[in-house]
């Protein structure tokens, strides 16, 4: 049995179809990248992994659980952007993970000291302790994307899921980002999939990759087929250059 | 270079500034003396210091029948009235929007209702509630209530509509219950938007608070204004008129200083 189990999804939205018979099985710990053409659903994939919406048809389960019907703790997210409350401090947005799984949304007396030290413990971690105070507009968009993934990983969650969350980053900062998070998956273990336009860094980051495209295609109705998973490379072992899957997909080559 | 580009520097913006007052003053004491000097005994355009004394008069002399300064007595009954029926507004429109923008039921059960609602001009109410509530304080706030509440609760809706979806789907992930996602995530998010709507509705909280006073009322700014309008005493009525001026701006500037301390997080940023 393996971890999330994806079986048979179809999600069409008003009649068009945008995915169809997604198949996959992921195993606890995995890093799974997503690629494809923009606009073949891959972040509607991710909102449905994390039940933000339903398939229209299949399920996805998480250990063989009842499929779940809003987004719930054990799933974390951090989105390309808007992931962090504006009118919340650094320190806040942290405290929050804490706090808002209570029933009034604020942490008890007794709690505060400890979730105090272990937001104070990521904000070393994620490098904005300097900035503890301020509110997210003031803070560079690569600060604001740590921040985000720091507040995730405060719930911690089982799954995390990333919707292109370096998309808008220069890339000094992008390759420190992906150290940061091999280091925390190396600790945490969760199980991660991640959204990428850049072929690189999935195939850098994940232990598989992903592709979604279009298995069928009509010439003269475009969106009368929907994506689904076309290849699952394993990128551990190296896999396949992914020089050959532009070849194969050049519609990736125009996404990036 | 481009006209959209030309600043004022500091001294030329005062001057601006105070332009359109002094123009406007200038204008009426040459208006007022022409009209004097063809005949001292003109109404119309009483001479600046006419209302002067006249304001002067009216702050500071008791009313020889009731013993008590009318000014006064005026203000605090009509800043009463327009601060209770605000207040109440905003309370409403906080409540009742924030259900709208957050809950898809309220959505549908609500949402038409208000639309429609705020298009009932409230004026055309007044009767009814002079029937209903009687001519003492409760018909005046109720006006009010029912002229600026619709158009807020709208507003307050959409504003939460407005909040991104990424922000609500994160509080869920991080756990957080229906509740606490409207009291910790939408609700400070919202309430600058409150005290903007409460700022642009008082200019029309007024204007229902002056009609409902004109109609019936024995105290009140509006009523005074039309009380001595039958004696064509335009220093008086000048002199309510600055004064109601006067107060909606210094109701608006409290209102704005608050937005800007209570919510530091709206002014970051670039
Ligand atoms: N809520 C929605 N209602 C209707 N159509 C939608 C909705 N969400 C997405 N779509 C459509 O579904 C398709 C897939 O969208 P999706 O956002 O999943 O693409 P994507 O692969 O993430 O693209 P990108 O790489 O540009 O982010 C698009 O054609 C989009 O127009
Ligand atoms: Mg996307």
């Amino acid at each position: 049995m393996s971890f999330v189990t994806v079986r048979d999804v179809w999600q069409s939205y008003g009649g068009r179809p945008i995915l169809e018979r997604v198949n996959v099985d992921i195993e606890e710990g995995e890093f799974i990248s997503i690629v494809g053409a923009s606009g073949c659903g891959k972040s509607t994939f991710l909102r449905m992994l994390l039940a933000q919406e339903l398939p229209s048809r299949g399920a996805i389960q998480i250990e063989g659980g009842d499929p779940a019907k809003e987004p719930g703790i054990e799933r974390g997210v951090v989105f390309q952007k808007y992931s962090v409350f504006p009118h919340l401090t650094v320190r806040q947005n942290l405290l929050a993970a804490e706090g808002f799984c209570t029933p009034l949304g604020f942490l008890p007396r007794k709690a505060r000291k400890s979730a105090n030290m272990r937001s104070q413990n990521t904000l070393d971690r994620i490098g904005l302790s300097h900035v503890a105070d301020q509110y997210p507009a003031s803070l560079s968009g690569g600060m604001q994307q740590r921040l985000a993934i720091g507040q995730a990983l405060m719930a911690t969650p089982r799954v995390l899921l990333l919707d292109e969350p370096f998309g808008a980053l220069d890339p000094g900062t992008r390759l420190q980002m992906h150290d940061f998070l091999m280091e925390l998956r190396a600790e945490t273990g969760m199980t991660i999939f991640m959204v990428s336009h850049d072929l690189e860094e999935a195939f850098k980051l994940g232990d598989r990759v992903l592709v979604f495209d279009k298995p069928r295609w009509d010439p003269h109705d475009p969106g009368l087929y929907g994506a689904t998973i076309t290849y699952d490379f394993d990128a551990r072992t190296g896999g396949i250059p992914y020089q050959n899957i532009l070849n194969d997909y050049p519609g990736l080559m125009a996404a990036e | 270079m481009r006209l959209i580009n030309r600043v004022p520097d500091r001294p030329l913006s005062v001057f601006l500034l105070a332009l359109p007052f002094v123009a406007i003053c200038v204008a009426y004491a040459i208006g007022s003396d022409i009209r004097l000097t063809a005949n001292p005994s003109d109404k119309l355009l009483p001479a600046p210091e006419t209302i002067w004394n006249t304001a002067m008069r009216l702050i500071s002399e008791p009313d020889r029948r009731s013993e008590t300064i009318l000014f006064w007595r005026d203000t605090w009954s009509s800043l009463y009235r327009l601060l209770f029926g605000v207040a109440i507004s905003a309370t409403i429109s906080l409540i009742v929007g924030m259900a709208i923008g957050l809950l898809p039921f309220m959505r549908s059960f609500m949402s038409t209702f208000v639309a429609v609602l705020s298009m009932v001009p409230p004026l055309a109410l007044l009767p009814i509630l002079f029937i209903v509530f009687g001519l003492g304080e409760v018909s005046k706030i109720v006006l009010i209530v029912v002229g600026i509440t619709p158009f807020m609760t709208r507003d307050i809706a959409q504003r939460v509509l407005d909040i991104p979806t990424e922000q609500l789907v994160k509080a869920q992930t991080l756990g957080a219950s229906t509740w606490v996602i409207a009291s910790r995530v939408a609700l400070p998010q919202v309430l600058p938007r409150l005290i903007s709507n409460v700022r642009l509705s008082l200019g029309s909280a007024w204007l229902f608070l002056i009609a409902a006073e004109a109609v019936a009322s024995n105290v009140g700014l509006g009523y005074r204004i039309f009380l001595v309008r039958r004696y064509l005493a335009m220093d008086v009525i000048l002199t309510y008129v600055i004064w109601i001026t006067i107060l909606a701006f210094i109701l608006d500037w409290l209102l704005k200083n608050v937005s800007k301390y209570a919510f530091p997080w709206m002014e970051e940023g670039l």
